[in-house]
Order: C-alpha cells, then sequence, then structure tokens
C-alpha cells in the first residue's frame, strides 16, 4: 500500500558515492599523492555486496540513462523524498573504504565520504540525514572519526556492516558503543560484508542472490553477539537499527534464544532478563526489503503479531535498491496505528538526534508518548 | 543410581503429575538418538591394525584449536542429561540404560542412530575419515541395531569424499537396518556445490533420505559470516543459521531439480525459521531470477517437495500457540519428533509442544511422518 499521510521519516537511503577522483579534494596531501600516483583514484570502491549492474542495487525505473542508480539529487529528490511525503531521510553510505585493508587508507576516505556527505548532500537537501561511515576494523579510529564528525547534528548514527572482522559485541567495539551512547548517535547495522569470511558458515556460495539472502543469517550472529556479550546491559541508553535484511526472522530468534538463555544463564550472568524483553527494548529493524509473501498478507500480520511489539520496525524504501513497484512501498495489512508507528514514532525513538529537526505537521505528529 | 532417584521422585510425586507409564502412551519414532563408545577403542575391532596404530597415535585431525574437546564447553556435564550417566563411560554408551530410561518409559517404537563422534565426518586425512566412516557403521550394526531391534541406523558417509561415500552408501543400502545417510551440513563447500552431487546421486538411487544433523565445525568456516562467537550460546544458536544457509546452497544450485526425489532431513537445526527463510528466498530469487535459472520455481516449493525437519530442541514461543503458525505455514507433514537423547537439551515426548495439538497431528509429528519418510514397518 502507499504512503497514507506526509512526515515519513525514511530510515534508509542510498545515494550514491562519488568516484574517486571527487573525493580528492577531501583529502590531505600526502592521501591525494597515493591515490594519483598509485592510480587509486581510478578505482570504483565498489562493494561486492552491492554490484551496480545487479537488480538487486537499483530498481529500473530508478535507473538514470548514465551514471549510478541514486546518483542525481533532482533525481532522488522526485523518487525517493515525494512519493512518500519524507520529511527525514537517512542516507547510508555504502562504499568500498571499509573493505581496505589498510586501515589508515580506509580511515581517510571514510573521512572524506562523510565530509563529502556533508557537502554534496546534507548542505544541499535540508530533508537529508546521514550515518558516520568508519573504518570498522580499527576502533580506536573509528572512535576518532566519529568524535571528529559528531558536531554535526546531521550525522544521526555510526554505520556498520552485518559480515566484517568480528562479531559487533566484542569488547574490542565498546568504545564505540560508549560513544555513541554518549553523543546521541544509533548504531546501525547494515547488510553487506566486507568478505573477511565465507558468508556461510559451510563456505562460499556461488550466487550473488545467496550472498544476500545469508545477510539476514549475519544479523541474527551479530544480534546474539550484541546480547551475549552484555552490550546492552553496558550501554542501557543505547539503540542498534538492523538495517536492510528483512524482520521476519525475527520472532524464532527470540524464541529459541530465551529458550536457550534458559539453560545458559551462568554462562552470561549479566543477562538478567528474557534476551526477548532486551531484544524489543534496544532493537529496532528497518522495513524493507519484506520478507514476507505478498499474495497471504495475513503471514504478515501473524508474524508482527509473534514479534510482539509494534515498536521495532522502521520506515524505509532503500532506494534505489529494488525490493518493491511503484509507490507501494507499505506491506497490506498493517493497521493505522502500525503505520504511524512505523513512519514517524518509532524513528523517532530509534534515532535521538532526529528529534532536534524542526517541528512536522500535526498530522503526522508523533505520540509523545511512544517518543521517549 | 539415577534410576533410584527416579523411582523415588514417582513416589512422591501427586498421582495427577505422575507418569502413567508408556503403555498408556501411543508409540513415537524418535528421529534423533547419539549412541557413544564406552571408550574410543571399541571402534578397534572394525579398524585395520594401520587405522588403530593411527588412531592411537595422532588421532583425530580437526578444524579446530582445542585437541579432544569441545571449544565452546557445555553448561552442564559436557552437554549432556546428568542423569544419562551409566556405571561407565559416557551417556549414550550403555544399551540397557538407554531401554530403561528412554525407549521403554518413553514409548519409542523406533529410534534413529546419530553417531557422531570420531565418525569421520570432521577428520581432514580423508583416508582415515573413510575408515571411521566404515567402522562407524559397522559398529552401529553390531553394538545397537543387532541387540536392540528397535533402533535405525544411519549410513555415515565423510561428504567430503564423494566417491568413497558412494562406495559406502552402496555397500550398505541393500541393509534395512540402515534408514538414511548422515553427513555433516558443515561442509567445506556449501553442500549444493558440484563435488557432493555424486553423493545426491547414490542417495536418490538408495532411496534413502540424507540426514543432516548439526554438528561442530567440519569445514573450518566460522559458525557466523562475521567471525568465531563468544559464548556457547551464540554457538548453540549459530547451529540454526547454519542449517538455513546449508538449505539455500541446496536450493540456488538447483540439487532439487537435478535430483527431483531426494529427501533431506534438517536434524536438531530447528525449524521456525523455515518460513521466514522461505520468504526470503522466494523474494530475492524472483528479483534475481536471471543468475540462477537452474531454479525453476519458488525456493519455498522445493522446501515444500523435498525437506523435513526434526523437532528438538523446539521453539519455545512465549505465546505457545505461535508455533502451530509456524507448523501450519511448514506443513503438519513434514516435521518429525526427537529427543536427542542423551544430550542435555532432550525434548520430553509428554511436555514438548506446549500448546493444544489435536490428536490426528501429534500422530504424524511423533510417529506417522518419520515411518512414512524412512519406509519404517
Amino acid at each position: 500500500m502507499k504512503v497514507p499521510f506526509n512526515g515519513a521519516i525514511d530510515c534508509d537511503l542510498h545515494p550514491a558515492m562519488p568516484r574517486a577522483p571527487d573525493l580528492l579534494p577531501y583529502l590531505n596531501e600526502y592521501w591525494r599523492d597515493q591515490f594519483v600516483n598509485r592510480h587509486i583514484d581510478k578505482y570504483s570502491f565498489v562493494l561486492t555486496s552491492y554490484p551496480p549492474n545487479s537488480p538487486l542495487s537499483g530498481r529500473p525505473d530508478w535507473r538514470a540513462p548514465s551514471g549510478l542508480p541514486g546518483g542525481d539529487l533532482d533525481m532522488l529528490r522526485r523518487q525517493a523524498l515525494e512519493p512518500f511525503g519524507t520529511r527525514l531521510a537517512i542516507c547510508n553510505p555504502l562504499h568500498g573504504a571499509v573493505a581496505l585493508f589498510n586501515e589508515d587508507m580506509a580511515a581517510a576516505l571514510c573521512a572524506a565520504i562523510n565530509d563529502w556527505v556533508a557537502r554534496e548532500l546534507l548542505d544541499r537537501e535540508p530533508r537529508l540525514r546521514a550515518s558516520i561511515l568508519v573504518p570498522p576494523h580499527n576502533p580506536e579510529l573509528a572512535l576518532n572519526e566519529i568524535e571528529r564528525v559528531a558536531t554535526d547534528r546531521r550525522f544521526v548514527q555510526v554505520l556498520l556492516f552485518a559480515m566484517g572482522d568480528m562479531l559487533l559485541g566484542r569488547r574490542l567495539y565498546w568504545p564505540i558503543y560508549a560513544a555513541a551512547e554518549k553523543l546521541g548517535l544509533t548504531i546501525g547495522v547494515h547488510a553487506g560484508s566486507t568478505y573477511r569470511f565465507a558468508p556461510t558458515a559451510s563456505g562460499w556460495p556461488a550466487h550473488r542472490v545467496e550472498d544476500y539472502v545469508a545477510q539476514s543469517t549475519a544479523f541474527e550472529g551479530q544480534l546474539l553477539s550484541f546480547l551475549a556479550e552484555g552490550v546492552f546491559q553496558k550501554f542501557p541508553a543505547l539503540k542498534i537499527v538492523l538495517i536492510e535484511s528483512g524482520f521476519t526472522w525475527l520472532p524464532q530468534l527470540m524464541w529459541r534464544t530465551t529458550k536457550t538463555w534458559r539453560g545458559v544463564r551462568p554462562e552470561v550472568p549479566w543477562i538478567d532478563r528474557p534476551p526477548a524483553d532486551i531484544i524489543r527494548d534496544h532493537v529496532h529493524l528497518t522495513l524493507q526489503p519484506v520478507d514476507a509473501p505478498a499474495s497471504d498478507p495475513r503471514a504478515l500480520a501473524r508474524t508482527l503479531e509473534h514479534i510482539g511489539s509494534d515498536r521495532m520496525l522502521l520506515f524505509s524504501t532503500d532506494y534505489p535498491h529494488w525490493h518493491f513497484d511503484g509507490e507501494d512501498v507499505l506491506p497490506e495489512g498493517l493497521s493505522d496505528e502500525a503505520v504511524r508507528r512505523i513512519m514517524v514514532d518509532n524513528p523517532l525513538a530509534a534515532y535521538p538526534r532526529l528529534r532536534e529537526a524542526p517541528a512536522i505537521g500535526a498530522q503526522a505528529a508523533p505520540n509523545e508518548e511512544t517518543v521517549r | 543410581m539415577n534410576v533410584t532417584v527416579r523411582e523415588a521422585a514417582a513416589k512422591t510425586t501427586p498421582s495427577r503429575l505422575r507418569d502413567k507409564g508408556a503403555a498408556s502412551r501411543p508409540a513415537i519414532v524418535d528421529c534423533d538418538i547419539h549412541p557413544a563408545y564406552r571408550a574410543p577403542t571399541e571402534l578397534f575391532p572394525f579398524l585395520s591394525a594401520r587405522w588403530r596404530e593411527h588412531m592411537a597415535t595422532f588421532g583425530e585431525h580437526l578444524r579446530h584449536g582445542l585437541s579432544g574437546q569441545l571449544p565452546y564447553p557445555r553448561m552442564m556435564a559436557a552437554g549432556m542429561r546428568v542423569d544419562a550417566f551409566p556405571e561407565e563411560g559416557p551417556p549414550g554408551s550403555d544399551l540397557a540404560l538407554m531401554q530403561r530410561q528412554h525407549l521403554d518409559p518413553n514409548g519409542v517404537e523406533r529410534g534413529m542412530l546419530m553417531p557422531l563422534s570420531k565418525a569421520g565426518m570432521e577428520e581432514r586425512n580423508l583416508e582415515f575419515a573413510a575408515a571411521l566412516a566404515s567402522a562407524v557403521n559397522e559398529w552401529q550394526l553390531e553394538a545397537w541395531i543387532s541387540k536392540e531391534p528397535r533402533l535405525r541406523g544411519g549410513i555415515v558417509v565423510p561428504q567430503e569424499d564423494a566417491a568413497f561415500a558412494v562406495s559406502e552408501i552402496e555397500r550398505r543400502a541393500p541393509d534395512p537396518a540402515f534408514v538414511q545417510i548422515l553427513l555433516s551440513p558443515r561442509t567445506s563447500d556449501p553442500l549444493g556445490h558440484r563435488r557432493y552431487w555424486p553423493i545426491f546421486a547414490a542417495a536418490e538411487r538408495a532411496n534413502r533420505p540424507i540426514g543432516l544433523h548439526v554438528q561442530g565445525y567440519s569445514g573450518g568456516h566460522p559458525s557466523t559470516p562475521a567471525g568465531w562467537p563468544t559464548y556457547y550460546m551464540q554457538e548453540h544458536y549459530a547451529m540454526t543459521s547454519g542449517m538455513q544457509t546449508t538449505l539455500m546452497s541446496l536450493v540456488f544450485e538447483g540439487v532439487f531439480e537435478r535430483f527431483p526425489a531426494l529427501k533431506v532431513v534438517l536434524i536438531e537445526g530447528g525449524f521456525a525459521w523455515a518460513p521466514a527463510f522461505c520468504w526470503r528466498m522466494d523474494k530475492h530469487w524472483e528479483r534475481m531470477r536471471k543468475e540462477t535459472p537452474q531454479v525453476k520455481r519458488p525456493p519455498s516449493e522445493y522446501v515444500r517437495r523435498n525437506v523435513w525437519f526434526t523437532t528438538q530442541p523446539i521453539e519455545e514461543p512465549e505465546t505457545p500457540r505461535h508455533l502451530g503458525d509456524i507448523i501450519d505455514w511448514i506443513g503438519w507433514d513434514r516435521l518429525l519428533f526427537s529427543t536427542d537423547y542423551p544430550h542435555w537439551d532432550f525434548d520430553d515426548p509428554r511436555y514438548a509442544f506446549k500448546f493444544t495439538v489435536d490428536d490426528d497431528k501429534r500422530r504424524m509429528i511423533f510417529r506417522d511422518n518419520a515411518k512414512a519418510l524412512y519406509g519404517l514397518g
């Protein structure tokens, strides 16, 4: 179904990343030399997880005659913001910097991209917000970048990826979470792999569609990691958003984990209440892709009942990725109340910094009670 | 001693809660029972001198960092029911105790043996793996099935050596004591890859299902795509993630197109994930169809046609009847009851289902589905 009112908050939008030469002005002299002399500026920095010509990476009617999907800001306004009455949209930069092994080069590129995003996107379109791209394999450098960029309140989230060097609950990463909690930034874990490991526990699949499908299993591993390591006890105000890998897999995870926890509590004594309750309090998931049968809206309705909370889902188009056609971004079978929570209330609850945006129209005013 | 405790408990239990005894309960088929050796030397009669010496001198050579122990220590008694230890040897090594504690009181009409340890599925030395697999198959017959007619075996094959696996399947297939083929879902390459296809062809010819029981670290890949977990709590969950991607590989490589009569049983890998995972596969298969023309129908159709699931450890929703929705979506004819005896997370047939299941459906899950799938008389 279509979005029924104005004021939506789109929590996953992908403007195309700049080509490397466009980033040169944002690099210091050393890195400019490196890029030019080593011809690094001729690389595409396309992530293997998002090949630009793949059907998943660009909806056919959202592709420009030339250039990358999501590469034209006017098109983005016309296609991603206006049709859905979007008031705010969070840009998640999918750039190959995070897959480099050279941590310093990765950090320099991430900083260049963040500065480019501020200048070329946020300055030019006031409805846009952004996530901070960081070198995830070096928490110290990541922390520096977070602290450098966070003074710009339009950056609302730290972006990490579902398949990286290590499971994200590990204590090595905790300085990032401490900073995020302190600075009012949300931790976003987005689909995608740096391919440090095979995408499955039994090795490397042959097909790209398998890599994509397997993302949800990476999210399962990440959620268990955050939970088991005690991240939510250590950082009680931390919000985590799981981006672009569905949500219908969540109920069985909560069921299984809560049952297992009863048997393994002495191993993780800091988990002092049922994991399902902890997950509902700390975790959000973006809407698209909706991995449920379009032909049977009751299946989705049952699944939402199984999730047991209407506070978790966040509206997303995942523009320009192709998960739905026309303007039917919302699945059938959602109540008016659920739609409003997904479109407005839940995003405001998940992203403290979004609450700083100018007041919005009465039609889609948030329910104060739900936005804590 | 455990029996004494049990009997004492029965005397003090209020009558309405007291076990009414096997005679008053319907017979079941238990699709996951773990037999164990008293000591690894129990395999020696089935190994040649060359491999006996190898086992004693070098032992198993696996893909993880601790030898002869679990890298994720279990929560109690090495992952066993504490009441399942016999006078000597590990749980599952004493047939008389298994009969007294499980087969008799739980009304087990048929039990599927699932030998995991030292069966060759994880062994890096493929010649040793072959010797172990043959030995374990012989041992199942001699130590278990010949002594207890309710038990049935699985033809254990080392999945990384397809040629040997095929010969072992062909050698054992005439024996009706072996009702399925067992290999590890934690393969070196995803299970749908062509190097494993001879095994599927042999399974189809032998008319035996492939049983995939969750287990260790056969292929050496981390149990999550973002590396190794820290705690057993995570590792326990990761087994089900691995089961999902193993199923994904079989579907997207076109295994069920090429081998339409192949039957696959996912053992101890959960089942509540299956509907959502099928929805996800269907959705993205449709979008990416051109990449995998070998997959001619929506993935969920192959799963509905070719795949079965065992129940233990059964998922427990906060609202128990929600599990009924899941089974409606999977199909009540696709679930096979299992206990995982003698492991710590054993599901008791009396209490596994925490919502009302009508008698017809109960009969299917507890008995008839398995009898039909495995051709049990």
